[in-house]
């Protein structure tokens, strides 16, 4: 740093030509810019192996298939980065899901019609996500700890509300929701695309934005300039729980039914695209675009190995070796 | 040396009088007499333990005292918390409390006051206006940094620093109070901060300045106050002291 103060009104736009870019060469070579963009980097890479080993790969039903399989895996990842971005993790997430639909399936099946089973859905989500904040915040335990309590809490509530039996849920409007296109895209992607947007702008425009960042990067100091970051990390796991609801509609309608049973793999998945989406796990960095490729990249590797007729019982294997590959690569993250 | 004279708080933008602070049953000061004046650096000295760090903290709101009164911008007006003393016009560059370092220069400049447009029903930042804002700031106390994009984590201690008290000064604030601003700094960067208050104090800022460096205190400061074991012990003028007799007041061999 320097302070040349006598030539200070020579250069009255200290630092003006600052915003050139470094050459894409130097880029290139820059091992942060591969780990900032570690998702795009695999999807692509992704994309041209198994375009290549399986010509059916890229037929337009199986981008289709993909895009609707990934859908409920990006509005997960998304709240999942809200949680990781303040240094939390939310560990009830897929319990969430499965507590979502199964009170969807019940209010369903009660006869208060679908659009209120839906609507419960998602309070009872976010509710949960806001007491685990409340947790957290105020009882000020580890947001793992709770989380984890959050998560077997919940899957026993799911079981005790279902009698553990899978409740169908005959609807016309979310066998609409499932199979329904808009131009290219299902209506389950469009979800995702509106969650991606809503979720980038609230992130990147807000002042919301820059106080979970802020708060994620350095609570204390964040708190020292009047930021409440208790209601920030509260508002981070309500959002993550409204994501949950919302995944929890996509997933009955996608089935059929309401089942309480957790699907573990997509706990471990929304972490694992936030990973690969560059997302600190400690906090204070986070981008929504990143985890929702992240996403898309872990759907495509199932599909591209499921084509290839690779056993299912390699796809966990694959998905934990390309986790931690990211994750080395991450090391490099400046 | 010079007794503490009680002027009155007219002309101080900050003062208290009779002020104590206790912890239990330890006290940190007691019956405590200080002022600043408007548009100058006002230093306080003082071994560790002496007490000033607590006294500033009860200044600006941090603690709240046990007795005596603070009169800020001549009114009376004990803070109660850190925020109202903010509001009002003092900002603290706090020595270890200071930068978001995953947050870029701009967003911790602006950092809870952030610009917003109204679009619809939704305020969104105005990015472009806080950078532009961000650069001004910046250029008028001649501070370098490579862009105002750039994260705070890539910066010097000097540049971290000289971004705190530009974000203190930035603010409007009638008065910066510093602890011990250059501590963990080169000396390049702490001759770079020292050019950064004298110009603070050239725009008309007031400066609370605590400090163990007497050569520095020298240098900055136009009025020096002295504290030893929880009491205010003398006040000088820093164009009439030396070196030696702030070193005598302090251990308490004058």
């Amino acid at each position: 740093m320097s302070l040349p103060v006598d030539n200070a009104p020579a250069t009255p736009q200290a630092g003006a030509n600052e915003e050139s870019r470094p050459s894409l060469a130097a880029l290139l070579i820059d091992p942060s810019f591969w780990a900032d963009w570690a998702s795009v980097v695999g999807l692509v890479g992704l994309v041209i192996l198994f375009g290549i080993t399986s010509p059916v790969f890229l037929s337009v039903a199986n981008m289709q298939a993909l895009l609707l399989a990934a859908a409920i895996l990006v509005v997960l990842s998304i709240g999942q980065t809200f949680v990781v971005a303040t240094s939390g993790i939310d560990l009830s997430l897929a319990a969430s899901v499965m507590l979502g639909a199964v009170i969807l399936g019940l209010v369903n099946a009660a006869g208060l019609g679908i659009l209120a089973a839906c609507v419960l859905a998602v309070v009872a989500t976010s509710a949960i996500g806001f007491m685990n904040g409340v947790l957290i915040t105020a009882g000020r335990i580890p947001d793992f700890v709770v989380t984890l309590g959050t998560l077997s809490g919940i899957t026993g509530l799911g079981l005790i509300l279902s009698g553990g039996e899978p409740t169908m849920v005959g609807s016309t409007f979310l066998l609409k929701l499932a199979s329904g296109y808009l131009g290219p895209f299902g209506y389950p992607v469009w979800v995702a695309i509106a969650a991606v947007i809503v979720a980038h702008i609230a992130l990147y425009h807000t002042r919301f934005g820059v106080h979970l960042l802020a708060t994620g990067g350095q609570a204390e100091s964040a708190g020292a300039l009047g930021i409440r970051t208790n209601r920030v990390k509260i508002a981070a796991y309500t959002i993550s729980g409204f994501c949950a609801g919302i995944a929890s509609i996509l997933l009955v309608a996608r089935i059929g039914s309401a089942e309480p049973q957790i699907n573990t793999s997509l706990l471990l998945n929304s972490v694992a695209a936030v990973v690969l989406g560059g997302v600190s796990l400690f906090g204070g960095r986070a981008s929504i675009l990143g985890p929702a490729i992240g996403a898309l990249m872990l759907t495509a590797l199932v599909n591209g190995l499921t084509l290839l007729s690779v056993s299912a019982f390699y796809q966990p294997l694959a998905v934990g070796a390309i986790v931690v590959l990211a994750a080395l690569i991450m090391r490099y993250q400046k | 040396m010079s007794a503490v004279n009680h002027i009155p708080p007219a002309e101080a933008i900050l003062a208290c009088q009779g002020l104590s602070k206790h912890f239990g049953g330890i006290r940190a000061f007691t019956d405590v007499g200080f002022q600043a004046r408007r548009g100058e650096v006002t230093a306080v000295i003082g071994d560790n333990g002496a007490g000033k760090s607590t006294l500033i903290r009860c200044l600006v709101g941090v603690h709240v005292p046990d007795g005596g009164t603070i009169y800020f911008d001549g009114r009376q007006h004990p803070f109660s918390n850190p925020d109202e003393a903010r509001k009002s016009g003092i900002e603290t560059v706090h020595q270890n409390l200071a930068l978001i370092d995953e947050l870029t220069v701009a967003q911790n400049l602006f950092l809870n006051r952030e610009i917003v447009r109204r679009v619809g029903p939704f305020a969104l930042l105005d990015r472009k206006a806080m950078k532009n804002q961000a650069r001004a700031m910046l250029s008028r106390l001649s501070i370098n940094v490579p862009s105002v994009t750039q994260r705070v984590r890539r910066l010097s201690g000097g540049q971290r620093q000289a971004i705190s008290i530009c974000r203190a000064a930035g603010s409007g604030a009638k008065l910066v109070v510093m602890d011990e601003p250059t501590a963990a700094l080169g000396v390049q960067e702490t001759a770079n901060v020292e050019a950064l208050i004298r110009k603070l104090r050239e725009q008309g800022v007031s400066v609370i300045l605590i400090s163990h460096n007497f050569d520095q205190v020298r240098r900055l400061s136009d009025q020096i106050w002295v504290m030893r074991a929880g009491k205010m012990v003398a006040t000088v003028r820093s164009s009439e002291t030396t070196g030696n007799e702030l070193v005598a007041l302090v251990t308490g061999a004058a």
